[in-house]
């Protein structure tokens, strides 16, 4: 699972932490975490964000306020978490059990040319989960600490933030439904059944 | 209300927030989110002390963007308040909406509108319509208190109807302006 930098391969951790993912609403963002999800699979609770920098977090509680029987990853880059970090707060005063986010930390704007991120220069994106209030919060960059973030976010009590830091090599391109209709109606079929098109 | 506030609430004989309450109800929306503005203040306890309806303040007004999206993918229904300052936060996260189809309702207290005291608040009051239509927002004003419950209930009812963005933008005229006693 590391690359030759040393660091956690994106993918493999991907892989790792959706395996056995039941009934788990799987909310990524924008860019290479929403490839990552895809290529592990085209999933009907997914939600690969196309957009809307910096408000996967937010996107998150939503679906977990509204399914609190059901867990909500949200698997998100450093620099969209940064981009949204007020989240922390509002998520932290809520207290979703049911929610957990892991940010996969590269230090680096991906998709537009590796440019350098906050965490880059030390910014201690735990240390702000855990001063907003967030009762679990783990930082992972070793393979063997894998399996410890798997069970927290399948165990609930959260809710849950995670920095793994990864590998800043760029995967293949593995990309996902692009009309966000689709997307949408999809999960909300999956969770609410027919009645999703037949509301109100 | 401090009396020193900046903001103005609506009098106490005003019955249009609680008008609002009973069409959130009507409506069965279950999540209210929220950055405070004095105009809300009345309808904010009255969501706050029902159970069956969640509140998150939120940090930010574009949290309530993706917190609404968030709630219609796990069914249920929301709406965001705020004050007009608070759209400009919202626009790009506003494309959620287009990309998702989602349903997406927002009641707008006005500030910079009507006998504005305070001039920063002028600018983004004069561009609130303007930047919510420009991201495809379907935009009514209530001007009058007996317009916004029908006003509010139009919002609803064309978000979770047809899709997308929608707002009430409620006027200053109705709420009123503080003055400071510089009138």
């Amino acid at each position: 699972m590391l690359a030759e930098s040393g660091k956690l391969d994106r993918r493999e951790l991907t892989r790792a932490l959706l395996a056995d993912r039941g009934d788990m609403v799987v909310i990524a963002g924008l860019g290479a975490p929403a490839w990552d999800i895809t290529a592990v699979e085209d999933h009907p609770l997914n939600l690969p964000l196309w957009g809307g920098m910096g408000g996967a977090a937010m996107i998150g509680l939503g679906v977990a306020l509204a399914q609190p029987n059901r867990k909500v990853l949200v698997l998100t880059g450093d620099g969209e978490m940064l981009m949204g970090i007020g989240a922390l707060a509002t998520i932290a005063v809520k207290k979703p059990a049911n929610l957990s986010i892991v940010v996969q930390d590269n230090e680096h704007y991906g998709e537009t040319g590796m440019q350098e991120t906050a965490t880059k220069y030390g910014v201690d994106l735990v240390a702000m989960a855990k001063g907003a209030g967030f009762p679990r919060t783990m930082f992972v960059t070793q393979p063997g600490e894998v399996p410890a973030l798997h069970a927290a976010i399948h165990a609930g009590g959260g809710p849950l933030f995670a920095v793994a830091k990864i590998d800043a090599t760029s995967k293949k391109l593995v990309l996902p439904p692009r009309d966000g209709a689709f997307i949408q109606h999809r999960m909300r079929e999956a969770m609410l059944g027919p009645a999703a098109h037949h509301q109100l | 209300m401090d009396a020193d506030a900046i903001d103005k609430a609506p009098d106490a004989s005003a019955s249009w927030p609680d008008q609002i309450f009973d069409l959130l109800k009507k409506h069965e929306i279950r999540q209210v989110c929220l950055v405070p503005d004095a105009g809300h203040s009345r309808l904010i306890k009255r969501c706050l002390a029902d159970n069956a309806i969640t509140v998150t303040t939120l940090t930010t007004e574009e949290e309530g963007i993706a917190l609404m999206q968030g709630a219609w993918l796990g069914g249920d229904k929301a709406i965001l308040l705020m004050q007009s300052s608070g759209v400009g936060n919202c626009i790009n996260m506003l494309s959620l909406s287009h990309i998702h189809r989602c349903p997406m309702p927002m009641l707008v207290t006005m500030r910079g509108d009507f006998g504005e005291f305070n001039p920063a608040q002028i600018p983004m009051g004069r561009a609130t319509q303007t930047v919510l239509e420009a991201m495809g927002t379907l935009v009514q004003r209530a001007d009058t208190p007996e317009d916004i419950a029908p006003t509010v209930d139009a919002t609803i009812r064309m978000a979770f109807n047809t899709f997308r963005p929608t707002a009430t933008l409620i006027g200053q005229r109705v709420i009123g302006a503080k003055t400071f006693g510089k009138d």
